[in-house]
């Protein structure tokens, strides 16, 4: 079923994810499941040290992939509302970058769906990270910049 | 016509702006602006090729025609989360 506008939430930030707010958000006294997740600021990568993260966005297009994976997740999961929130600007290690939550009336569901709704953001949503790493060197992350770009898949397969 | 092009992440660091512009016959392809791109900026030459184009924020092939009055962007692969 389509969610309804007030079914979801959607948003980039510059400010620190309230996770509460949003756990809150979605849950419903239809609801037997909500999940949460968060991804973190972390300090090692391949045993290099992260000190910060700068993140950039492309917004309206970034807003408009995020809506589109609200409407396959709930294509594919009877999902009652939805929250996913990303940071812009710099992040200190352990903050929150990204958050997802959403509630279901089961456990299987939930786990199931914010498990597609991150790889997926992972692949699709024009936001990018710089590592500021210790050794005072700045790094843009683009995986596979090496080989031709191939559109990640806009619809379900 | 001339395109307006928004950078981000490195296409933007590797130009030094966030945005450009890009000469390209009437309906010029996205792979014609792909080659007018690298021949007006070729500081862009290290990731031309992992570049993405969208236009009006959707992702694009490169058959697709460039349409006047579009939003056109470019970009290296993503990594949020």
């Amino acid at each position: 079923m389509p969610l309804s506008p007030e079914d979801r939430f959607v948003e980039l930030t510059d400010q620190p994810i309230d996770a509460d707010r949003l756990t809150q958000f979605v849950t419903t006294p239809l609801s037997g499941a909500v999940i949460l997740f968060l991804g973190t600021v972390r300090e090692l990568t391949h045993g290099k040290r992260t000190i910060s993260l700068d993140y950039d966005a492309y917004p309206e297009m970034a807003l408009k992939k995020m809506n589109e994976l609200v409407d396959e997740t709930a294509e594919k999961w009877p999902v009652q509302k939805v929250a996913i929130v990303h940071r812009t600007g710099k992040l200190e290690l352990a903050e929150a970058s990204v958050a997802i939550a959403l509630s279901c009336p089961h456990r299987g569901d939930v786990f199931d769906a914010g498990r597609f709704l991150i790889d997926e953001l992972k692949i699709r949503v024009p936001i990018w990270k710089k590592e500021n790493w210790s050794d005072g060197t700045t790094e843009w992350v683009h995986p596979g910049a090496d080989a031709p770009s191939t559109n990640p898949r806009t619809e379900a397969e | 016509m001339k395109i307006t092009v928004k950078l981000f992440a490195r296409a933007s660091q590797l130009t030094g702006a966030s945005e450009i512009d890009v000469e390209v016959d009437a309906g010029a392809s996205v792979a014609d602006f792909r080659e007018a791109l690298e021949a007006q900026h070729p500081e862009l030459k290290p990731i031309a090729g992992s570049l993405f184009v969208a236009i009006d924020s959707e992702y694009s092939s490169d058959e697709q025609v460039i349409p006047e009055f579009a939003q056109i962007a470019c970009f290296p692969p993503v990594s949020g989360g």
